[in-house]
């Protein structure tokens, strides 16, 4: 019966981690805004734009 | 580049307005007026042509030119210093409102910023609330660059005194997302260690492994109870310490008592508990509360005084003029206000020509003129030229802010409670009587173990979650489908409110009516093409915007210019043009008019002496008002207040039938003082429709206050609800609406107490097993839940809510083309 009971540590740890990924993307903001990822990804992006990321 | 001006009725390239006299052609393209085609001059250069690929007509009209220095006091430290979110001396990042930014080419060019002006290093968009983060290298650019960037291209940044004087950002709170997580986290766990429970084979498996298990639902239970479950103890406090019970106080008390008895089972190795059950309760009216608080971010419904002032004005002192803060100014102080801008304070007019627009501030459709000397409230916009005026109030002064800030202004505590909390508190007595008269039974009998069991289960098995998971997803339904018909609310309760109205009042001026446009009709004998042309002429040179409808109205483009013009102030003009004498204005001006039995505001023409015909303007009513006010009228009581005066009176009965008070020239505190009448002598639950300050006071003071807007850019003052004017004839519809989502409520409800009586039936012969308890709790919530959502989808389709379902006017994106 013990390995049912390391099973179930390990099953409560994969989920927490979903849980904790869960958390941390809300946290950083995944879902504050619906709309404009979905239009964002459909530009072009021209090579012109040198500083894009910050 | 090829440059001319044709004169031909197309679409404009940039904006898609119709291009009515003029047209600016360049490429091949032609434009409404020049701040278009600038902007497409200017993206083209860039290379950013894909803005006009992306959508068709993406941008909004340049009409409006933009002063030199307009954004002069942007230079101003102090100003940019509050403005600015971060700064280390190299870097600066602001977050930025853009009021008009509505479809993918807004994200596009607005995320391309650094194309535009070498300084900004990144910008970025949230487009549901309409706003722009936007970090710039400050050796490279300035704050008051980067906003004559945005302006240049159509997007004027929204400045408001509002902006410097809020303390930090209110940005939405996530907690109840990471309480969704968690409980839904624990619940799916704690079922997966109850099924030996719910098979009932927990006998025969490992008495270690079974104290594992419940061990691991015990901890799992307690961030549910003691984190998740949190916003429902406070709320049930929060009633009690106010001297009632409201719905969360019986959902608090089942929850408490199923988690002790829970423990006690759990512990003392009598049973099973209930903690999945309780685990997945919380998960499900969690979800609940927050589809139904799931309002529309890019719509503020707070906006006081300060989000309709600019930030700065310009100061003249000593011949120079610099921009200062608006809360700076002084009394005495001279300041300088450009057309069509806001006056912020008091003041007395000392230079210019005065024409102000107070539609706003106190419903008056047309525009006044001030003299020199005499007084400018704050709140009014300047449509005429230049104008100097002298401080005589500082802005926290004045009379609009002494207006919203009186208490009366302030107050609806006492409609804080719903119907449903009036049930949840006969609820709560119902059912601790059922239990207290179960546990006594018990107790005569001396069978002590059966008395609790009795009293707990009776108060687990009643918990009126029902009650609160169908009214959560019904209100969150119904705000969505009034959504997309762009009737806002504030939040999910004045959808209860709006069920209970009896009384509906109606302001005019911009919510009955058309703002801006006036109805022009001519009376009088056909002109010869030369007088037409000489009046049209004539009323070329004058900036009354009454003349300008009557302009629009003849339509004559070939004016000449005319020597012996004199423009008498608010009352007329007259000019002497190829030796004859013309004369238009006012009846009292010129002495008579033609006819005397048109109703309206008259503008007379005189010729040599004799009258020979009148324009007469009216108010152009919206689209639907008659039908809307016969649909009310037999299911509410209605009335009319308008600051105007009443010379519409006729095509206002008219239009709602003499059975309506209608009362003109209100004050908007006489405004407030009616619905309070209403309110406390008549006993009328009031809704209030209006959309000027001059109505804020009534829309506060109502039980429903809702604003009517022309578009989504136009502010409007604090309200319950926002209702977007062409859908203001359908208002019937909505409110019947509203009143079947309560019916909804309760026949959910009473299925779900269907349920309970089932497990009650199990409960009293002490057999509810937690196998029945695990299988009735989700069956009757998943019930509920598909239950609202059918009947609310199904209703809406009956009230005709559902035509035009894929039009979300604040988030709408039109279609790709790449």
């Amino acid at each position: 019966m013990n390995v049912v009971i390391l099973l179930l540590i390990i099953s409560m740890l994969i989920s927490g981690g979903f849980l904790a990924a869960f958390l941390w993307s809300v946290k950083d903001g995944q879902y504050d805004d619906e709309k404009s990822p979905a239009q964002r990804i459909l530009f072009e992006n021209k090579t012109t734009n040198k500083n894009n990321e910050a | 580049m090829g440059m001319e001006s044709v004169r031909q009725a197309v679409g404009c390239f940039h904006c898609g307005s119709e291009t009515s006299g003029q047209t600016y052609v360049l490429e091949g393209k032609s434009f409404c007026c020049n701040g278009c085609r600038t902007v497409f001059q200017i993206l083209q250069k860039n290379d950013l042509g894909e803005y006009y690929q992306l959508n068709s007509c993406p941008g909004l009209s340049q009409r409006n030119e933009v002063r030199q220095d307009k954004y002069a006091f942007l230079d101003d430290e102090e100003i940019a210093r509050k403005l600015v979110h971060f700064s280390d001396g190299k870097q600066a990042q602001l977050i930025l409102y853009l009021p008009q930014i509505h479809c993918s080419s807004c994200l596009y060019i607005l995320e391309q910023l650094n194309r535009l002006n070498e300084g900004v290093i990144a910008s970025r968009v949230n487009f549901e609330r309409k706003e722009v983060f936007i970090s710039y290298n400050l050796s490279k650019t300035s704050l008051r660059k980067v906003a004559e960037t945005l302006d240049s291209i159509g997007y004027e940044p929204h400045l408001s005194l509002n902006d410097i004087q809020k303390s930090g950002t209110a940005y939405t709170d996530k907690s109840r997302i990471y309480k969704i997580g968690i409980a839904g986290f624990c619940f799916a766990n704690i079922m997966i260690f109850s099924f030996a429970d719910y098979l009932a084979i927990q006998n025969t498996i490992d008495t270690k492994l079974h104290f594992v298990l419940k061990f691991l639902s015990i901890a799992l239970s307690f961030p549910v109870l003691f984190y998740a479950a949190t916003e429902f103890f406070t709320a049930a406090w929060k009633g009690l310490k106010n001297g009632y019970l409201n719905i969360d106080f019986p959902v608090a008390l089942a929850l408490s008592i199923t988690f002790i008895r829970s423990l006690f089972e759990i512990l003392s190795g009598t049973g099973g508990g209930y903690l999945d059950s309780m685990s997945g309760i919380v998960f499900f009216m969690l979800i609940g509360r927050w589809l139904q608080s799931r309002t529309h971010s890019a719509i503020s419904f707070d906006r006081d005084y300060k989000s309709f002032f600019p930030i700065a004005v310009v100061k003249l002192s000593e011949g120079q003029a610099v921009p200062t803060e608006v809360s700076k100014l002084k009394e005495h102080d001279l300041i300088r206000i450009h057309s069509n801008e806001i006056i912020p304070v008091d003041a007395m007019v000392s230079k210019g020509k005065a024409s102000i627009d107070y539609s706003f501030v106190v419903g008056e459709s047309q525009p006044s003129a001030v003299r020199i000397g005499e007084i400018v409230y704050a709140g009014g916009r300047q449509t005429g030229g230049m104008l100097e005026l002298v401080v005589l109030k500082e802005v926290s002064q004045s009379y609009l802010t002494n207006l919203w800030n009186q208490s009366a202004f302030n107050d609806k505590s006492s409609l804080n409670r719903t119907t449903y909390d009036l049930v949840g508190a006969y609820f709560t007595y119902a059912v601790l009587l059922i239990g207290i008269a179960a546990g006594t039974y018990w107790g005569m009998k001396g069978n002590t173990a059966y008395m609790w069991n009795a009293i707990t289960t009776v108060l687990i098995v009643a918990c009126p979650c029902a009650l609160l998971l169908s009214q959560n997803y019904t209100n969150g339904n119904i705000l969505r489908i009034f959504g997309q018909n762009r009737f806002y609310l504030r939040s999910a309760e004045i959808i209860d409110r709006i069920a209970n109205i009896d009384h509906i009042v109606f302001d005019k001026t911009g919510t009955l009516t058309q703002s801006g446009s006036a109805q022009v009709m001519y009376f009088g004998p056909k002109m010869a093409e030369k007088d037409l042309q000489n009046i049209a002429s004539m009323i070329k040179q004058s900036t009354h915007p009454v003349n300008k409808s009557i302009s629009e109205f003849i339509n004559v483009k070939d004016c000449r210019n005319i020597e012996h013009f004199v423009e008498h102030e608010g009352l007329g003009m007259e000019a002497w043009i190829d030796e004859t004498h013309y004369k238009m204005g006012s009846p009292t001006f010129i002495g008579g008019e033609y006819q005397t039995d048109q109703s309206g505001s008259k503008v007379v023409l005189y010729k040599d002496g004799v009258i020979t015909g009148e324009f007469v303007l009216r108010n152009k009513y919206r689209f639907g008002m008659q039908n809307l006010f016969k649909g009310l009228k037999s299911n509410f009581s209605l009335s009319l207040l308008s600051g105007d005066n009443d010379f519409e009176k006729q095509n206002i009965t008219r239009l709602m039938g003499p059975d309506c008070e209608v009362l003109f020239q209100q004050s908007p505190q006489q405004k407030l003082d009616y619905v309070t009448a209403l309110q406390n002598e008549h006993h009328l639950k009031v809704m209030m429709i209006g959309d000027g300050l001059n109505d804020a006071g009534a829309l506060r003071q109502s039980e429903v206050g809702i604003a009517v807007v022309e578009d989504n850019n136009v502010f409007t003052p604090s309200s319950d609800g926002i209702i977007e004017a062409s859908r203001l004839s359908k208002l019937a519809s909505y409110i019947q609406f509203a009143k079947s989502g309560k019916k909804i409520i309760f026949a959910t409800f009473w299925i779900s107490v269907a349920y309970n009586l089932i497990g009650l039936f199990f409960a009293v012969q002490g057999i509810l097993s937690p196998v029945i308890a695990a299988i009735l709790m989700p069956c009757s919530s998943i019930t509920i839940i598909f239950l609202t959502y059918g009947l609310t989808e199904w209703l809406s389709r009956k009230y005709g809510l559902r035509e035009d379902q894929n039009v979300n006017p604040i988030l709408s994106t039109q279609s790709i083309t790449v």
